[in-house]
């Protein structure tokens, strides 16, 4: 596997036709080729500027200043400890140490095993919850070490596998719609109500933590009090 | 909560039961914000926005209207939001885009009739997958229900907004580089002038960048008019600031306050808010508005939660981020951190920042192992004052954006209010708190 599947190519399409100029969808591409293999090859990215009409440098070039995308294979899990300021300040250095430990690789390594992949990343914007980490970007909040040691065997025994889906896929939830699509447009302005036929979509309520419901969980932004 | 009455502009919803679903936005009054714009003329909503004196809530605080006044005359023209978050302890806008991506697309909408755009893009940070599927399923539900699209709610209007993914680029939230990297480029920045988004911005055409909780107002002040957001706050502060507390207090998390009502003394010890600093502990240094800004003190507990007070302390609200530090930490570590961060990102254009960042970082390792030099602290300052001449606040630059001068503060916070500390690693040969040396492993820059 290497090149853009012909659904991929479809989809990479569909990307480039959102924006006023082609390059403009590079990096939404990289991340469906990234998706596809789990890191960017080099056949893969020269499919990428053959769609776009750019050299292979310029795709190239434009990757490898972006830290999301990977020009090696990854393990199936990419762990990615923070150890930025509000972390630092809740003991993520020491979360890091055991996770070199258990996993038996310093930052940057890979298991051998092929399946998790440790990185020591900066604020992932979860700092309420420090000290957290993400396991293939997907968000795990006040990490201690036992529960980093729990998160560890849910991966391997694949228990995780619906919330964490395997490294390189960003959004599972595709756009609907093209272009100024009219839609139900002249509907909308007439009921004022949800419109009976949503486009269906994945579930996205998770029981990870979340930006958002990390604030409920404490309590805070809770009316009145 | 706020600890005046204040109402909730922009994170009511945050917390409730699928947030980000339709249902609950219109359940909750939602889009009749964007029907009230279309019903207006823009310039309307221009005065509104003037009114209510908006202050840009992505750090550098500069008025939404003005910006919007600045535009070039143009087409065509576009809307950016800058969703791309990732300055450290900030984490205001993940949790509205997560929580209520209906309400950013709301507030979008009305900011892209009122100044005429032609498209709309979210630059979304790439390691928020989650956020990316709720603004993404959000938007599919959002064009179904036709509030975007072609002739929104029968309206003339039409327009389309396009989720943009980042892929891990702390400098692509620089507003110049964001437009790099959604033109497909590595995210370096632009030089301004002439690169003023407002002038030449995306492809070279007028394009505004307004952050994401500036927008999420929009659905409020247009409702309630811009009056009513300027009876909140004071001075040049108006409205509420969602405050991203994190570091060593009782209860971190966002909180959306009234600007100029409360303190930071209230922010950190107010059983409501912040609950008092970790284990009791006394509080050392707090950071007041993200890591590029000067630390504040103990003294500094009673200045007021507002851009002007701030700054009259010698410091910056920034992005709204607030990490108080208790008396166990190394601020020799801290230093040590903020610029390692700042090593990593730096974009490589500028030779102050870029060979800076990383003899400042160099250096502060090894005062923290405990193998200094007491000419170490000259050093370190003049390394800041290559980068940021006179290591003054508000910072001189030599660099083409503002990330290099970013990295000045924490040192000379340190050597400054912190002398003793640095010049005891040195002397003793070891951290005196513990733990008393770096993780031995850290990852290749
Ligand atoms: C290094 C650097 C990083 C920045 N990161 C962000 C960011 O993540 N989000 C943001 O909204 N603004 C960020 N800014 C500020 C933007 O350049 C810009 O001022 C802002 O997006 C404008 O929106 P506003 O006027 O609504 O605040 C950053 C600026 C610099 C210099
Ligand atoms: S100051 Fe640093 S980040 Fe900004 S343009 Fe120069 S080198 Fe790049
Ligand atoms: S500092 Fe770790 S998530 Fe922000």
């Amino acid at each position: 596997m290497a090149r853009l599947t012909p659904d991929n190519q479809q989809r990479a399409r569909e990307l480039i036709a959102l924006y006023p100029h082609s390059r403009s969808a590079l990096i939404p591409i990289l991340h469906l080729l990234q998706g596809q293999d789990g890191y960017l090859s080099e056949d893969g990215m020269g499919d990428v500027a053959e769609l776009l009409g750019l050299t292979a440098a310029e795709v190239r070039g434009t990757a490898t200043f972006y830290d999301m995308f990977h020009l090696e294979p990854v393990g199936r899990y990419v762990v990615a400890v923070c150890t930025n300021i509000a972390c630092m300040l809740q003991g993520a250095y020491r979360l890091l140490e055991h996770a070199e430990e258990r996993l038996g690789v310093a930052p940057g390594g890979t298991t051998g095993d092929g399946l998790f992949t440790l990185e020591d990343a900066e604020c992932l914007a979860l700092c309420g919850n420090a000290p957290c980490l993400t396991v293939n970007w997907r968000f795990f909040g006040d990490v201690d070490l036992g529960r980093f040691d729990t998160l560890v065997e849910d991966l391997r025994a694949g228990r995780l596998d619906d919330e964490v889906p395997p490294h390189g896929t960003l959004s599972r939830v595709q756009r609907a719609t093209g272009l100024q699509a009219g839609g139900e447009g002249a509907a909308g302005a007439a009921s004022e109500g949800v419109p009976a036929a949503l486009p269906t979509h994945l579930d996205l309520d998770t029981r990870r933590t979340t930006a958002a419901v990390a604030s409920m969980d404490a309590g805070h932004l809770e009316g009145g009090t | 909560m706020t600890v005046t009455d204040a109402p909730r502009i922009i994170s009511a919803r945050l917390g409730k039961p699928r947030s980000w679903t339709l249902e609950t936005y219109l359940a909750d009054g939602g889009y009749r914000g964007l029907r009230a714009a279309l019903a207006m003329t823009p310039q309307q909503i221009h005065d509104h926005v003037n009114v209510a004196n908006i202050l840009g809530r992505g750090g550098a605080g500069f008025e939404a209207g003005r910006k919007w006044g600045m535009l070039r005359k143009a087409e065509p023209l576009y809307l950016t939001i800058n969703g791309d978050e990732s300055e450290p302890a900030t984490f205001k806008d993940h949790a509205l885009i997560e929580g209520d991506p209906h309400q950013l697309i709301e507030g979008s909408l009305i900011c892209a009739y009122a100044i005429g755009a032609d498209q709309v893009f979210i630059y979304t940070r790439g390691e928020f997958p989650l956020a990316i599927e709720r603004l993404e399923a959000a938007l599919n539900e959002a064009y179904a229900y036709g509030a975007v699209g072609r002739n929104i709610f029968g309206s003339e209007f039409s327009i389309d907004i396009v989720v943009h993914p980042g892929a891990g680029a702390y400098i692509c939230g620089e507003e110049t580089a964001m437009l790099e990297s959604l033109e497909g480029k590595r995210g370096y920045p632009r030089i301004k002038p002439p690169h003023f988004p407002a002038a030449i911005g995306l492809y070279g055409a007028p394009t505004i960048v307004n952050n994401v909780e500036t927008v999420s107002n929009l659905p409020w002040v247009v409702l309630n008019g811009g009056e009513a957001f300027a009876a909140l706050g004071e001075g040049r502060s108006k409205g509420t600031k969602l405050i991203a507390l994190a570091g060593h207090v009782k209860r971190p998390g966002n909180y959306e306050l009234e600007w100029a009502k409360v303190s930071f003394r209230d922010l950190m010890y107010d059983p409501r808010l912040g609950g008092g600093i970790r284990d009791d502990n006394e509080l050392k240094a707090f950071i007041p508005g993200g890591v590029s800004s000067p630390w504040l003190g103990p003294e500094h507990l009673d200045v007021l939660l507002a851009n002007d007070a701030i700054a009259a302390v010698g410091s910056m609200a920034g992005s709204g981020s607030v990490i108080p530090m208790d008396h166990t930490t190394c601020t020799v570590r801290v230093a040590w951190r903020i610029v390692r961060f700042f090593h990593r990102e730096s974009c490589g254009q500028c030779t102050p920042c870029r060979e800076g960042s990383g003899w400042l970082e160099k250096i502060l390792e090894r005062i923290e192992n405990g193998q200094g030099r007491e000419s170490d602290l000259d050093l370190l300052m003049d390394i800041c004052d290559n980068i940021s001449p006179g290591v003054t606040w508000p910072p001189a630059q030599t660099t083409i954006c503002v990330l290099g001068p970013s990295m000045p503060p924490a040192v000379a916070a340190g050597i400054r209010t912190f002398r003793d500390e640095y010049l005891a690693h040195i002397r003793e040969g070891r951290c005196p708190l513990p733990p008393d040396r770096l993780p031995r492993k850290l990852a290749h820059v």
